[in-house]
């Protein structure tokens, strides 16, 4: 069953110059982990303000929970969490205020949900009486998603909840997230971070107002294979210039220590690479087979689109 | 009835833990009473005036101590020659010079006629007529004691009374002035900045997603900064009785009621800026600029509406302010009732309920 369905969303800003949303459709299963990945400016946001009915589209309709986000706003707010990018609770509150003022808005009390929020809670409990400006980001982020969490919402829209965050409280951060899963609540998250894919059930990759392809990790991956290779020599700059000069090359980029690159699939392409690098003065070269990761399958759909 | 409060609450917080806003509140209305009351006077008291005195008789020494004796003015300088007036004026020394002729006793007494030369610094023309005219008086009042021996065939006497300010105080005028343009300030302006910054920190955004109705927001937002204006009423009537003397003649549970209402009015238009504004600059830049100079301007408080031309006074209708003022001076100075100023009142109720419709109106359930 969908929980969440977006039909031919498209929203554009400053009277239809900027277009943040291009005629996007999808939709997430009931208790399912979805994530939204995709670089600053891609329109995530927008989509999480349409869902949670905080924007109209300009065309196009969605429901979260069987309930249209524009006629019945007054039901969707009722039934989700929602934890903007920016943090968003009083920064002049301690901990314990605002946990205890959001459940009071949801019509809740904390001894009531404190089950759900249990396991994050503790984490922070210890500093409950400090003022939530003077937060650590991790800190700040466990306590929005507390807030959103206290009236036990049926479909939870976290907007880059790890952005800016450490990694040891990101990764804490999605085991919590996981166990929410478990629980039945429906999950959509959306990233910057490539490395978190593997962490969803499903993807939406988006880019440039579009969806470039939704599927699991897995299936993207597969579908997007590429002759993929990682090149490492002693003058890596030079490296990359006489790469992208290699006639067979389809791309090349940088990617942590080596240079990840595609190569068309014709019988001499890596054979003759060999000889070309070693001709252009390079040693100590290096070329391995590698199964492109998520990053490389962003850039070669963004590529492609 | 739990989320009001708990909205009630968590406004105090914000309130009491933000020491800026704070000072503003309570050191405002305190700092321009005082002001008002004992540097930015326009009465005229103790002023320093010179004596050219050339004929120095009986009768000129006695006019010269009856200036110093006055509780206007105090001789500071005695000159000798013309030629010092101006220099005296441009050294900023004096305000006002007293020549008499010479001979001054004899022409008064054999030619029954003399006369009197005051020269004023006119830079600041109110106060040297101000000044022109006390020393005219004390001069009518020695006359009078002169002419008194003697009995004249025609008279005309002056007697001219001040009502209900007969001391001239100017703290009659600037209290209630004061009073005005606190409210309307701190009204407008702490409201809208307050329910701007729900905006501008993104709070906005998940009380909206959220199943209470987001008017909540707004209205709880009024209430303690009603409480907050009201007591700054109270601290500038108390400062006004026990600083600065002024008697409060009205009815004071009049006055606080009339307060009460006005506070709304500003509420209301605080919550009408707060809907078309998205930061807290601007809602400060409009509310500084867009209430508070046309409420100086327009109050009657600094400048006699009377003397404007007729498409200022039109405009000074719409400006609740005008309104205000004359209900508290009425009230206060006046000491007069609710039969004085229903028709005021009534024009206050009237725009407190055009700006909240259209606040209420134009409150935005979603973010554009």
């Amino acid at each position: 069953m969908a929980e969440v369905i977006i039909q031919n969303i498209t929203k554009t800003y400053e009277k239809g110059t900027v277009k943040a949303l291009d005629n996007v459709s999808f939709s997430v299963k009931s208790g399912e982990l979805f994530g939204l990945i995709g670089a600053d400016g891609a329109g995530k946001s927008t989509l999480f303000r349409i869902l949670t009915t905080l924007l109209i589209a300009d065309s196009g309709t969605a429901t979260v929970a069987g309930f249209d986000v524009v006629k019945e706003f007054n039901e969707i707010r009722k039934i989700v969490g929602y934890m903007p990018g920016k943090f968003s609770l009083y920064q002049d509150l301690s901990i314990e205020e605002n946990l205890n003022f959001f459940a009071t808005v949801f019509g809740t009390t904390v001894e009531e949900n404190y089950e759900l929020i249990r396991e994050i809670y503790v984490q922070i409990e210890p500093f409950k009486k400090r003022l939530a400006g003077q937060l650590s980001g991790g800190m700040k982020q466990k306590l929005a998603l507390c807030c959103a969490l206290i009236h036990e919402p049926k479909v939870l829209f976290l907007d880059e909840p790890t952005t800016g965050v450490d990694p040891v409280s990101r990764k804490e951060f999605w085991e919590m997230l996981e166990r929410l899963k478990e629980r039945g609540i429906t999950i959509i998250v959306s990233t910057p971070y490539m490395d978190e894919a593997k962490l969803c059930d499903r993807i939406a990759l988006i880019q440039n107002s579009k969806i470039l392809d939704i599927d699991t990790l897995e299936g993207i991956l597969s579908k997007n294979k590429q002759n993929l290779f990682a090149v490492s020599s002693d003058k890596m700059y030079q490296l990359l210039k006489d790469l992208r000069a290699y006639p067979d090359t389809i791309s090349c980029f940088a990617f942590g220590q080596k240079h990840h690159l595609q190569l068309k699939t014709n019988e001499n392409s890596l054979n003759n690479l060999m000889p070309y690098l070693e001709q252009k003065g390079h040693s100590n070269i290096a070329i391995k087979a590698v199964s492109p990761d998520i990053e490389d399958t962003f850039i070669k759909l963004m590529q492609d689109a | 009835m739990k989320l009001f409060f708990a909205f009630i609450r968590k406004e105090f917080w914000h309130v009491l833990r933000d020491t800026r806003s704070l000072i503003i509140l309570l050191g405002l209305p305190v700092m321009m009473m005082l002001l008002f009351g004992f540097a930015l006077s326009n009465e005229v008291k103790n002023s320093n005036i010179g004596i050219l005195d050339l004929s120095h008789d009986e009768s000129t020494i006695q006019l010269a101590n009856r200036f110093d004796q006055s509780r206007y003015f105090s001789v500071i300088k005695k000159l000798t020659r013309e030629s010092e007036i101006g220099e005296a004026f441009r050294k900023n020394e004096l305000r006002m010079v007293a020549i008499f002729p010479p001979n001054f006793q004899d022409n008064l007494s054999h030619n029954k006629q003399t006369q009197i030369r005051f020269i004023g610094d006119a830079t600041d023309p109110n106060t040297s007529n101000i000044m022109i005219n006390y020393a005219s008086a004390i001069i009518r009042d020695y006359q009078n004691e002169i002419l008194g021996e003697q009995k004249l065939l025609y008279r005309i006497e002056l007697e001219s009374s001040m009502l209900y300010n007969p001391k001239l105080s100017s703290a009659f005028n600037f209290v209630p002035g004061v009073m005005t343009l606190i409210l309307m300030l701190l009204g407008a302006m702490m409201t809208s900045v307050s329910i701007v910054k729900e905006k501008e920190k993104g709070t906005m955004e998940i009380l909206l997603v959220s199943p209470m109705r987001p008017i909540m927001v707004v209205i709880t937002k009024a209430i303690p900064y009603l409480l907050l204006c009201f007591v700054d009423v109270l601290l500038i009537l108390l400062l006004a009785y026990t600083v600065l003397d002024m008697p409060m003649r009205g009815n004071i549970a009049l006055l606080l009621a009339e307060s009460i209402l006005f506070i709304f009015t500003t509420l209301s238009l605080g919550l009408l800026i707060s809907n078309l504004v998205n930061t807290q600059q601007v809602a400060m830049f409009i509310s500084l600029v867009g209430l508070l100079m046309p409420a100086l301007i327009f109050s009657g408080f600094m400048f006699p509406l009377e003397n404007m031309p007729l498409p200022m006074q039109i405009i000074s209708n719409l400006i609740p302010t005008k309104w205000f003022y004359s209900i508290v001076s009425t009230i206060m100075v006046k000491g007069l009732g609710i039969e004085y100023i229903w028709k005021q009142t009534l024009i206050l109720v009237g725009m407190t309920i055009f700006y909240l419709t259209i606040a209420l109106k134009k409150f935005k359930i979603r973010l554009e």
